[in-house]
């Protein structure tokens, strides 16, 4: 029976999701045969996150924060498909494109402008649009002239940037960066800051994975803080940031 | 906790789920520059490039010439036998590479895979598509040499050189899905390929006729024999470019058609058990490579 105060619908829902890795000791068959004839142990397995749980609005920009190896990435690549849950369940609404690592998608030997029709369509557009935002994709980027010369000459900071530059021009609903600003240098982390703003303002959905304390709080308003795999606070992002540096020590 | 979640869930998908080669084909831009890059990083940094791709075949049609039917005479019944060779020897060849290539290109696209969600399908197929490109320049260094030795080309001899390239291609994206999903998580799957790569150059009439085997074996064995989807493949191309240029005195086997279309049957089980394979691998691929 809807009534009518529901809530719109989310864009993700994430309802109670484990992943558990199994971390294999044999490469081979021949290891994995001999390490049964031993009856040696071939696994070891390791909790990455346990019972997450949380729903994120149309519009909602969240932060999410953790130490090192608390497992946000981890649940990134589950939200992008990359990786699938082994309990629970995750559901998304409308395009999603994940920004996990810069460039993933990137030739050393191809251009530029090669490079970028090739990344938008892993990211899914067609030929159609990629055409048509090539233009804002390269002022963007502001790579100028390069565009035409191979990727393997880029400075670090240069591929980064065309590679945001793809990624926030493609048709999306939901972006999820992880960690991939830290490269910029401070005029373009401004500017990403400004599009990230932008896009929240369209009503376009966030998940940002940052270290970067100063960044997050400006864009974000609301935070999720993991630890050892399991959410510790979700809220106001200042109340997430100091939840987590006040019990970190 | 669950009672705030919406109750029509209609509008979401759960991510990372796909209908596998029906949806990797769906992709057709991406398919397209997947091949292209393919092709394109292929002779990066050589100054001749695709001349390459030309000279290597015309070079090894050039030494079948000159050892088998100049030195050694080797043509036991078997009008222009480099001709025969060479167009057994592409099939096989189209084979090795198509089927190599995808065997690896999961690993070799760990970057993407391990990063962005695709249909992880697009890999062995774009791999295989692009040794079908590179397999080109190979027909028409035979084409050629066909020209040259009074071939002329029939709807049926056409018809059946595309129905060998049809039953090599399936047949390397199965075998391809299935070893490239299994090549994930044992590294030995590679060594298996070039094993299996070596008994398909052998069990298949590229270095000898059929009727070798006839002679040999009881007729249920031979007719083993003449199931192999490969056999039938190099025998098809034999039927469409080798076969109109000699006197017939080595017939063709018999029943090709019907043996042909045995082996493509083959090749499609084949190709429907790797993409059951790969299905139940490929939620493993990211966190295992
Ligand atoms: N493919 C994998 N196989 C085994 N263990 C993994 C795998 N991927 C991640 N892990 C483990 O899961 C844990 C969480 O990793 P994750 O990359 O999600 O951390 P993170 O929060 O992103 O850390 P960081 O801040 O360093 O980026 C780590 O202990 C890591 O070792
Ligand atoms: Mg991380």
């Amino acid at each position: 029976m809807p009534r009518t105060s529901d809530p719109a619908l989310p864009r993700i829902i994430i309802d109670s999701v484990d992943k558990t890795f199994i971390l294999r000791h044999t490469h081979s068959f021949k290891e994995s045969f001999i390490a049964k004839l031993q009856k040696k142990k071939t696994t070891t397995s390791f909790s990455a996150l346990s019972d997450i749980g949380f729903t994120v609005q149309e519009g909602e920009s969240v932060a999410l924060l953790g130490y090192n190896g608390s497992g946000k990435s981890t649940l990134l690549k589950l939200i992008s498909g990359v990786m699938r849950p082994d309990s629970g369940r995750i559901l998304t609404r409308g395009r999603v494109a994940g920004l996990i690592e810069v460039g993933a998608g990137f030739h050393p030997d191809l251009s530029g402008r090669e490079n970028v029709y090739l990344n938008a369509a892993i990211l899914g557009m067609n030929k159609d649009e990629i055409d048509r935002r090539f233009n804002d994709i390269v002022e963007f980027s502001e790579i100028g002239e390069f565009i035409d010369t191979e990727v393997k000459h880029y400075s670090s900071g240069m591929f980064v940037r065309l590679a945001f530059s793809v990624a926030i021009h493609t048709e999306l609903d939901i972006l999820l960066v992880d960690e991939v600003l830290a490269v910029g240098d401070a005029p373009f982390r401004e500017k990403c800051k400004k599009k990230i703003q932008e896009l929240t303002d369209q009503g376009k959905t966030m998940l940002v994975v940052s270290h970067d304390v100063d960044m997050v709080t400006q864009v974000c308003k609301r935070g999720i803080v993991l630890r050892d795999g399991k959410v510790c606070f979700d809220g106001a992002v200042n109340d997430a940031v100091a939840s987590m540096q006040g019990n970190g020590a | 906790m669950s009672q705030k979640f919406p109750a029509d869930l209609s509008e979401f998908t759960v991510p990372g789920h796909s209908r596998g080669i029906i949806d990797a084909l769906s992709y057709r831009y991406l398919l397209r520059l997947l091949i292209r890059k393919g092709t394109l990083t292929r002779y990066h940094g050589s100054v001749l490039g695709w001349v390459w791709s030309y000279v290597k075949p015309a070079a090894q049609f050039l030494v079948f010439y000159l050892v088998f039917g100049f030195f050694l005479g080797l043509n036991k019944g078997i009008d222009n036998f480099p001709i025969y060779l060479f167009s057994g020897m592409i099939a096989i060849n189209l084979f090795g590479e198509a089927f190599g290539n995808a065997t690896r290109s999961i690993v070799d696209n760990t970057a993407l895979v391990q990063k962005i969600y695709l249909p992880r399908e697009l890999f062995p197929i774009s791999a295989v598509i692009v040794a079908f490109v590179h397999f080109l320049p190979q027909v028409l260094i035979l084409v050629i040499v066909c020209l040259f030795a009074g071939w002329v080309p029939t709807l049926v001899g056409i018809a059946s050189i595309i129905l060998g390239m049809l039953i090599v291609v399936t047949l390397a994206i199965g075998l391809g899905l299935f070893f490239g999903a299994i090549n994930v998580a044992f590294r030995d799957a590679q060594n298996l390929v070039e094993l299996i790569l070596l008994f398909a150059t052998w069990t298949s009439p590229v270095l000898y006729a059929w009727t070798m085997v006839a002679d040999k074996v009881s007729p249920w064995v031979f007719n083993l024999y003449l199931s192999n989807p490969l056999t039938s493949a190099v025998e098809l191309f034999h039927a469409g470019f080798w076969f109109s240029t000699t006197t017939g005195s080595l017939p063709q086997p018999p029943h090709l058609a019907a043996f042909s279309l045995i082996g493509l049957l083959i090749s499609l089980i084949i190709l429907a058990i790797g993409q059951l394979v790969f299905k139940r691998l490929e939620g493993h691929f990211a966190q295992n490579l």
